[in-house]
This record gives C-alpha cells, structure tokens and sequence, in this order.
C-alpha cells in the first residue's frame, strides 16, 4: 500500500494532541469544581450533614439575591455601555485609511497593555472626590460641592465599561470587516438612505459579532472582582466580593460554595440565551 | 409585459479624476450615449473603467467635468437619489435577505407597500426565469441564477441607466454566453441606456452598439464594434481588439487617404493612414490582421519563411519569419483540402486590400 500514511485517520492525530490540556482542564477545573460541588452540599461548616440548606438559605434569603440580581443588572448595564460606544468606533475603524485605522487599534487595545489594577486606580483619580472630573466642574463653577462618583453604580459601570470596552470592539471590528462593501453601496444605489443601509443591512449583517462581544463583555464584567470592589468601594456589593467575604473572612465554605455554584448556573443561563441568539443569527454573517 | 420606460441619454462631459493619492484614473473623457444604447467600456485592467462607472452612480465625486443624465447634470445628486442601476461583478447581493426580499429592496426604500412590492419582485423573477427561487437565500443559488437576481434587483427601481462592471467575468465559458444573450434580451425588452464594463474585447464587440475603448485613463475610440475593429484610430485599440501583426516600416509617400510604406521586411505595400496623416520619411507601424494577409504567388508583397503551422478548426494559423527578422501570423481559412505548408518553406505574403492594412506614426 504505496499510500500508507494518507489513509491514516486524522482525528486520531487530533485527539493526541489534545491530552496534554484535557488532562489540564481536568485537574484544575473539572476537579476543583466538583470539590466546589461536594463542600456546597452540606448543611454545617464542619462538612458533616448532607443536604441542600445552603441553596435554600441563598433562594431565600433577599440580601443574597439582591446581590445576584445587582450583579446580573451591573453585568447589563455595561454590556450595554460598551455596545453603544464600541459599536461606532468598529463603524468608523472600517471607514477610515490606514494611518486612523492603526491610531484606532491601539486606542482599543490599550487597556489590555495595562493592569487592571492600574486602570482602576486611575478611574479612582478621576472620579475622586478631588479627582479630575470634580475638580474640573469646581473650577468652572458648574458645581458648589463634589458629585459622589466614586462608589457608585454609575462610577463602577463606567470603569467597568472602560475596562471591558475591547472585548466588544474586536468582534464588532472583525464582524464588520466581514460585511462586502459592496453591499453598502448597492444599498444605496437602491435608492436607501444611510439609516435604512444601516438597520437593514449592516446592523443584522453584523449581529454575530454583537452577540459574540456581549458575551465576552457581559461574562468580564459580572465577574470583575478587582474593578467592582475598588470602584464600588464597601457600599456596593457584588457576586465576586460576597463570595469572597464568606470563604475568607466568615470561613462560610459550604456556604461560598453554594454561592458559586448559583453563580456560575445564572452566567451559564445568560451566555446560553446569548450564543442561542447567535445560532440563530448566523444564517446572516455567511455567503 | 414589455416595460415602456425609454432610456434617458447619458453625457459624459469632460470627465477627469484624481484620487487622492494622486492616482490620475480617469483624463478627460468624453462620452455622449443616446437613450436605449448599450455601451460597452473596454479596456485593461487598471485602466480606470470602474472608476468611471463609481462616478456615473455618483459614488465618486469626480475632479473636474459633469455627468448629464437626460436633461439633468445629476453632480450635486448622491447615489440614492441618481436612479442608475448598478449591477456588481460579485452581484453583492444581501446574504440575509431572501431573493423576493432582494429585489424587493429598492422598492422598500421608495416607500411602496408589501402587497405591490411582492407582486412586482414576482414579476421580476419571472422576467429574468426565476419564477420558483423567491423564498431562497442567495447563497442557494448558484453563480448566474444570483447574477440574474442581481439584474432584478437593479431593474426593480426602474433606473433611468443600468450598470454592469464585468458582469460576467466570474462565469464560466458557457455560462457566460448564456448571460449575455440574456442580458441583451433584457436590455431590448426595458429600452434602457446600458453600460457594460469588460476588458473581453469578444464580450464588448458582441454586446455593445458602440464600444468605448479606454487606456491610461484616456478614451482611445468610440465607435460601433466594426469601426473599433476594422477602422482603429490608434495603434493601442488595434493591437487590444483582435489580433494583428505590428510591422515597421517608412513612408514613401502619403495623402489623406493612403500612403505608400516600404516595410523593413523588404516590400512596399499600400496601408490606411489610421491616425491622421502621415509625413514622408517618417517611421510608421503597420499593423494587418492575421486573417488579413494572404499568400502570394508572384513577386509582389514580401518573403518569409514557415515556421509553425496550427490547424485551430475552422482556420489554420501559420507562423513566417520574415526577412528582418520579426515574426507574423497568418490565418487561412480551411476551405476544403488546404494544402499543409511544410516548415521550412519559402513565401510571399501581401496584404488582401490596402484599406485592410493600418499604419500609425512609430512611438519609440
Ligand atoms: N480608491 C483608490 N485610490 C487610489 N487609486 C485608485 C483607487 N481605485 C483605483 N485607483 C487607481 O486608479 C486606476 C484605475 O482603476 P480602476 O478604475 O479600478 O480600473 P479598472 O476598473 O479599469 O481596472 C488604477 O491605476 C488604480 O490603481
Ligand atoms: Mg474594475
């Protein structure tokens, strides 16, 4: 058989090559998160008696799931902020030349090249009592005393948004980029306008990446523990702080567990609503 | 069904375009369509065509001239509200949009209501015989059932002109054939003013009432297909359409109508003065078609010798050496037995009319 090695199965290859970080996944993942799984089932710190009463506890109690809800809502909120700041600046990257295009590029990636830690602290600058922002409206004389910024809904969205904003540009830019030119031009030989080109053509044309940067975006942000914490202060409280407060502070394990675990089931539900609508829409990006 | 909406004329006056990156891609064109004509715009690649094109839809706004469609100069007009029709080389099509929906879009823009629109998309697809695709998305159809979408879709808005850029570039052989007779039928059923962008000489000759030939940018002829190819004004348009032997020589002597040129391969033949007259002693390039030139037997026209002889069907094309050195073809018509030329044997070629033999003034 001259042709040996070409009717050799591919896949075999494929899963070979995989061992290495399936094995990987399984030690540091799979494992642990079953460990998380065991310690949520018990009812008393010491891990004696099974049951589910931290689950319940959590599903009861309105302090919990007013932090939940908050994060969900926090997770939203910015989500929100990124698609209808990023959304013009991929619009605008696909319309410019070369040199803007670079400049673009960099202002989006710039966040990425810097610590989060660094970033917040920055936006603790500026949004300060004495930050920037405070500062700037005194000496015009807009305003008498600060606005409280800082440890706010408002001030975490924002920083949050700041943070995450490349997560939702890049797709939008690479989704964009895939749309023919073309297409925009016969639209408007057709007699469109610019807004009709818009939400008939391009926007649907572009859905996949939308989707694709929400998900990124919205997974980020409700998990941020470094920016919320910093920004939000003691005031605010989020998922990642309230699970953070039982493990280490209260020694809650069972309790921090089950928080996880509830965590982890509510980003699942939102993404899946997410990559659903992205099933949906992918008869559009092809072709 | 016929549609009765008469072309509108369409002038090109003076039209020259720089971009911005200094790129001269369009100088000085000149171009005056009568309604109802189809045009063919043929050149090379590069020679500024699409860009030409870009500026009649109005998607380029061009440095210097106006575009005049029927009575309107439509410069200050942007695409949307110019009314020309354009199809794309890719067809660029909407992928998410179905084919009713396709070539329903323009009329959505205009505002007509779902029930008219559907019912004259049917009726579109029905003229261009896709009655039973309406419900598919484009990326169901193949290559020239997407192309006929495209000329529905570019119909639907009734457009006073219609566009086409290598329209059939991306067919293959007999697709294409097949696309250009359908094309041209469309064409005489709507009357409109056609513009066909191609840089297949066969495509252009075929199609067009007249042929615009471009290069650098700069319109070289406009005349029917038989003026472009057997009365080219330039040596560029009678080396781009069909093939031809270029052949130097010098005048002898020349009128308006004729001149006498003494071929550096070693005889003096009678050859239409192309590009305006000729001065006496002047270096000149003669081209004359293969199909052209004829074997001679007595001791007129010039000596060469066989090379290659090709039997492509219907003719036989022989390749001569002749006396300076340089190569020429000729193409026989393969009437009966033709008798085989072996290589190696000594001929004469002459030219079968003087008018049939072109010389324009050398360029270096
Ligand atoms: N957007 C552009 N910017 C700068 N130069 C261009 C642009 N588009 C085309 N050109 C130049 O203009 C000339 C004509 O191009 P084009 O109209 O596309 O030719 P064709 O369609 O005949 O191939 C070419 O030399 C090309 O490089
Ligand atoms: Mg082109």
């Amino acid at each position: 058989m001259g042709a040996a090695p070409a009717s050799r199965d591919v896949t075999s290859y494929g899963m070979g090559l995989a061992a290495p970080l399936a094995l990987f996944f399984l030690l540091f993942f799979v494992a642990p998160l079953l460990q998380l799984l065991w310690l949520s089932l018990h009812n008393d710190t010491a891990g004696l008696h099974w049951g589910l009463g931290q689950y319940l506890h959590f599903l009861t109690d309105p302090f919990s799931l007013g932090v939940l809800g908050s994060t969900l809502l926090l997770g939203a909120e910015v989500t929100a902020v990124c698609l209808v700041l990023g959304f013009p600046i991929a619009w605008l990257y696909q319309r410019v030349g070369p040199k803007l295009q670079t400049i673009i590029i960099l202002i989006v990636l710039l966040p990425l090249l810097t610590s989060v830690v660094v970033r917040t602290f920055a936006w603790i600058v500026i949004l300060g009592r004495q930050g920037i922002i405070n500062a700037t409206l005194q000496s015009l004389g807009i305003i008498d005393t600060p606005l409280k910024l800082l440890y706010t809904q408002f001030g975490v969205v924002i920083a949050l948004a700041q943070v995450q904003m490349p997560l939702m540009t890049l797709p939008l830019i690479t989704a964009l980029g895939r749309i023919d030119p073309n297409l925009d031009d016969a639209s408007c030989s057709l007699g469109a306008g610019s807004w009709r080109t818009f939400f008939r053509i391009v926007l649907p044309l572009s859905l996949p990446g939308v989707i694709a940067g929400c998900t990124l975006t919205y997974a980020a942000a409700i998990t941020a523990f470094i920016t919320q914490s910093l920004i939000g202060g003691g005031q605010m409280l989020f998922m990642p702080m309230y699970l953070y407060q039982q493990a280490s502070t209260l020694q809650n394990w069972p309790f921090a567990s089950a928080i996880s675990i509830i965590f982890l089931l509510a980003v699942l539900a939102v993404v899946s609503v997410f990559t659903t609508l992205g099933r949906m829409s992918r008869g559009y990006g092809g072709a | 069904m016929a549609e009765t909406q008469g072309g509108r004329s369409l002038v090109v006056d003076a039209v020259t375009h720089r971009y911005p990156s200094g790129a001269l891609a369009v100088e000085n064109i000149n171009l005056d369509i009568k309604g109802g004509e189809i045009i063919a715009l043929l050149g090379p690649s590069g020679c500024g065509k699409t860009t030409l094109l870009r500026i009649i839809a109005g998607f380029i706004a061009q440095t210097q001239g106006r575009i005049i469609i029927g009575d309107d100069i439509v410069d200050a007009l942007p695409p949307n509200k110019r009314a020309v029709g354009i199809v794309f080389q890719n067809y660029a099509l909407f992928p998410h949009l179905s084919i009713s929906e396709n070539v329903a879009y323009g009329l959505a823009a205009r505002g007509i209501d779902k029930a008219a629109r559907q019912r004259e998309a049917q009726r579109l697809l029905e003229l261009v015989q896709l009655p039973t695709m309406a419900e598919r998305l484009p990326r169901q159809l193949s290559g020239g059932q997407q192309q006929r979408v495209a000329l529905a879709r570019a119909l639907a808005i009734k457009p006073s002109i219609l566009l086409l850029d290598e329209p059939f570039a991306a067919l293959d052989k007999n697709l294409r054939l097949d696309m250009q007779i359908e094309v041209k039928r469309l064409q005489r059923v709507s009357g409109i003013t056609t513009l066909i962008v191609t840089h297949d000489q066969e495509e252009a000759l075929s199609m067009a009432d007249r042929v615009a030939v471009l290069s650098h940018g700069k319109l070289e002829q406009f005349g029917s297909p038989s003026d472009v190819y057997d009365r080219p004004q330039t040596l560029f348009v009678n080396t781009f359409v069909g093939s031809t032997n270029r052949m130097s020589g010098v005048v002898v002597s020349a009128d308006r109508t004729a001149a006498k040129v003494r071929l550096d391969a070693g005889a003096e033949i009678i050859a239409r003065p192309a590009g305006g007259t000729l001065s006496e002693g002047g270096r000149v390039t003669v081209c004359i078609r293969p199909e052209h030139l004829q074997f001679v037997g007595d001791e007129t026209g010039f000596a060469g010798v066989v090379g290659m002889s090709l039997p492509l069907g219907a003719t036989v094309v022989h390749e001569v050496t002749t006396a300076d050195g340089s190569g020429v073809k000729v193409s026989q018509a393969r009437i009966g037995e033709t008798r085989a030329l072996e290589n190696g044997a000594a001929v004469r070629l002459a030219p079968l009319a003087p008018s049939l033999a072109n010389a324009f003034p050398a360029t270096l």
